[in-house]
């Protein structure tokens, strides 16, 4: 077994080995995902319950469908409509799910950290759906995969990443997995979307995308989180995409075969022209999708293994 | 007659840097004399109703603890003046100057009185309450500076709110300045720091936490001290953290102006990096900043240019502390770690001990108009014994205070305080 953990949190604690134990996993989702039959029984039996204390509809329906296919039995809580807004602790939240006995629980919420928090609080195994500005592990492990496929390797690429880094979980946990798969990776963004100490990571920092892409294998791009903004981060949309969003004309400066990633959903006209999220030559983002319910199969799968054989161990003591 | 006599003492006398043997003789509370030779031991010995051997440990001035929040009115679930007070006493404090960031504020004589008597008739220690320099620390209406500086008020304070209409604070300071009060002030820019839980850099990043740069608190400085040599008050830069601030500093003390500032002991001992996986037991207002700040911040207690180590006690109950990082509160509790946290520096060679309780007994006593902090006779005779070098791993649930919020649980820490008198009297021994 190469994956040792029993929660998976964030992408800083993996090391490459189980990264690529996940993704190797993954690929054979792939190909169960397409087959005619997509049902698996890695989860049988196995409770798995989605808490989303931030809305997202595709997370949620990805990791939802994910379990499902898997043979879990997958119940949603959408946290912000219920206990929270009574008053009630994550910590109350967290013992009153586990009273319920779940296996799998996927977690996502607004503050950073919050998602270890609970981890600590439960006896199951807890996957980290995003937290705050600070991880979002499945994504940079799909993110990977669709890298690996398109390019055939997942080392030795120039990776550029766009736009409102500062705010950005899926930026964190792909700086960090691309760095430990031995990556160049280039930050570009206005400096107000740079969090600080940004170059201690082992990165290039750019604040022009002509510089930034130049060569590049891979463009990413990330969501303008107008929601996250108190304001004043930007003068304005069009501005923005003026200086930092990516059309034909910036997209020339990467090499001729990159490809174009996004985390969805899309600001189409703020951080990328539609044309280039619609091109079938250079867009990976539908595939990112695709390859998002492979790679928390495949998540979800290892942690399961995990857990079962900690539980046994567990009976054979008692 | 002496009442008491303490031989066989290490004596740390802050005043003169001694450090060394010797004997205290106490008569009514106050210390009469200091015994630096055996000459005349006997003599007193002969005449000394109690004698107390202090078998070679070191006997220093209680510690005066600028900044304690004793969290009456409001929370005495959190801390009340009889649990405050006991942890003081087992902590080598002999006097709280405590913060009037409760709720309500302290910021009328008659709640400045409810501090006076509940201290009095519960804490074993002495109590000094400071009163808010703003109605409800809103930062708009003076409080009654005159009337609480008679009701027993030592200094006037917004604690962590700053003032931030300078207009307002200004005029806090002029009115002060007639009245020779000291204003005491956490100096932050709150714009830059708003929502920050942790200081900017590549650990904050990491983690992903809003952050401030240190940058904050020097801004903060640098508009407090042209106020105050606006004014002339006295003024007093409490719970500094970082390099950015100490040249502002330097530059205000070496003008001439009335200012004097202070460090918590966390920021002293403590860095960034110790938060670790998120523990909320970490959290701090201003928040731990790297090593280097907090390399600066030791290095400038040992040159004078920080004149004051405090604990800054902020009791916090669990609930406040179970919570994701941003949403939790910040502060620690500190009465009872704050001397064997200080024996940190002692031991690493940054500090004398008779440095360290300058810092902590007698420059605050200085500052706020105490005859508290000295080893001298006519002094009172508030003392802590302490064996510096004594092991111990620190428990949080054996702390006195009511809150258990100390970043130091499960710590090796060295330095224990033996005993405690506060005029004289016996309010601690291990």
């Amino acid at each position: 077994m190469s994956f040792r953990h029993n929660h998976l949190l964030g992408i800083e604690s993996l090391a490459p080995d189980e990264i690529r134990a996940v993704l190797d996993l993954a690929e054979t989702y792939v190909d169960l995902n397409r087959a005619e039959a997509k049902h698996g029984d890695a989860l049988a039996g196995l409770t798995q319950i989605n808490m989303f204390f931030e809305n997202s509809t595709r997370t949620q329906a990805s990791f939802e469908i994910a379990g499902l296919r898997l043979g879990a039995d997958v119940m949603n809580m959408s946290m912000q409509a219920s206990s929270i807004k009574k008053g009630e602790t994550l910590i109350d939240t967290a013992l009153t799910l586990n009273a319920m006995h779940p296996d799998l629980l996927v977690v996502r919420h607004p503050h950073s950290g919050a998602v270890n928090l609970l981890a600590e609080k439960v006896n199951c195994a807890v996957l980290n759906a995003g937290d705050g500005r600070h991880e979002h592990p499945t994504q940079a492990l799909l993110d990977a995969l669709t890298i690996r496929r398109a390019k055939g390797r997942l080392h030795r690429l120039s990776v550029a990443i766009c736009g409102d880094i500062a705010h950005s979980r899926v930026a964190r946990s792909n700086i960090l997995l691309l760095g430990k798969m031995e990556n160049r990776v280039r930050l570009i963004g206005p400096p107000t979307l740079m969090p600080a100490g940004i170059a201690e990571f082992g990165v290039e920092v750019f604040d022009d995308m002509a510089k930034g892409l130049e060569g590049v294998d891979v463009v990413m791009m990330l969501r303008l989180q107008k929601e996250r903004m108190d304001g004043g981060f930007i003068p304005s949309e069009r501005e923005y995409f003026h200086r930092f969003g990516l059309d034909a004309a910036k997209l020339a400066h990467a090499r001729s075969d990159a490809i174009v990633m996004h985390p969805g959903p899309m600001n189409r006209g703020v951080e990328i022209d539609g044309t280039i999220a619609d091109d079938i030559n250079r867009s990976v983002i539908q595939d990112q999708v695709e390859m998002g319910v492979a790679v928390r199969m495949a998540a979800m799968d290892l942690l399961a293994r995990n857990l079962r054989a900690a539980r046994k161990k567990e009976r054979e003591h008692a | 007659m002496t009442d008491m006599l303490l031989t066989n003492a290490r004596l740390i006398d802050p005043e003169t840097g001694r450090d060394g043997p010797g004997a205290l003789c106490i008569a009514d509370g106050n210390i009469t004399k200091v015994l630096t030779q055996d000459t005349d031991l006997e003599d007193k010995m002969f005449r000394a109703r109690n004698i107390f051997d202090c078998g070679g440990k070191c006997l220093a001035p209680g510690i005066v603890d600028l900044g304690v929040k004793v969290c009456e009115p409001g929370e005495r679930h959190k801390e009340s003046f009889r649990s405050a007070g006991l942890a003081a006493a087992a902590g080598g404090v002999t006097t709280m100057v405590t913060r009037p960031d409760t709720l309500p504020a302290i910021d009328s004589p008659e709640q400045l009185e409810f501090i006076a008597r509940r201290g009095a008739e519960a804490a074993p220690v002495r109590i000094h309450p400071m009163a808010a320099l703003t109605k409800g620390r809103a930062g708009r209406e003076m409080v009654e500076i005159g009337f609480l500086q008679d009701a027993g008020a030592v200094a006037f304070s917004d604690a962590d709110a700053v003032v931030t209409d300078t207009r307002v604070f200004a005029r806090c300071l002029t009115y002060a300045h007639s009245l020779g009060a000291l204003v005491i002030a956490h100096p932050q820019d709150p714009g830059l720091s708003r929502g920050a839980a942790a200081t900017s850099g590549k650990f904050a990043s990491l983690r992903g936490l809003p952050a401030v740069s240190p940058m904050a608190e020097r801004l903060g400085l640098e508009r407090d001290l042209a106020l105050a040599e606006m004014t002339g008050a006295r003024y007093h830069a409490d719970n500094l953290s970082c390099t950015a601030s100490l040249a502002a500093l330097d530059r205000a003390k070496k003008a001439g102006l009335d200012v004097s500032a202070g460090a918590n002991i966390h920021h002293l001992t403590l860095n960034a990096l110790d938060v670790g996986d998120y523990r909320t037991f970490f959290k701090m207002k201003p928040p731990l900043r790297d090593e280097d700040d907090r390399v600066a911040l030791v290095e400038a207690v040992a040159s004078g240019l920080i004149d004051v180590i405090s604990s800054m006690h902020t009791p916090q109950d669990e609930e406040s502390k179970r919570l994701p990082f941003e949403e939790a509160a910040s502060g620690a509790v500190a009465l009872e770690t704050l001397l064997p946290a200080a024996m940190r520096l002692y031991h690493s060679g940054a500090l004398d001990l008779p440095q360290l309780f300058r810092a902590m007994s007698l420059i605050p006593s200085r500052r706020l108009g105490l005859p508290t902090g000295r080893l001298a006779a006519g002094a009172p005779a508030d003392l802590v014994l302490f064996d510096p070098d004594a092991p111990f791993v620190l428990d949080r649930f054996a702390l006195r205070s009511k809150s258990k919020n100390t970043p130091f649980d499960g710590a090796r820490m060295e330095g224990r305080v033996l005993r405690t008198w506060v005029g004289g009297k016996d309010v601690f021994a291990a």
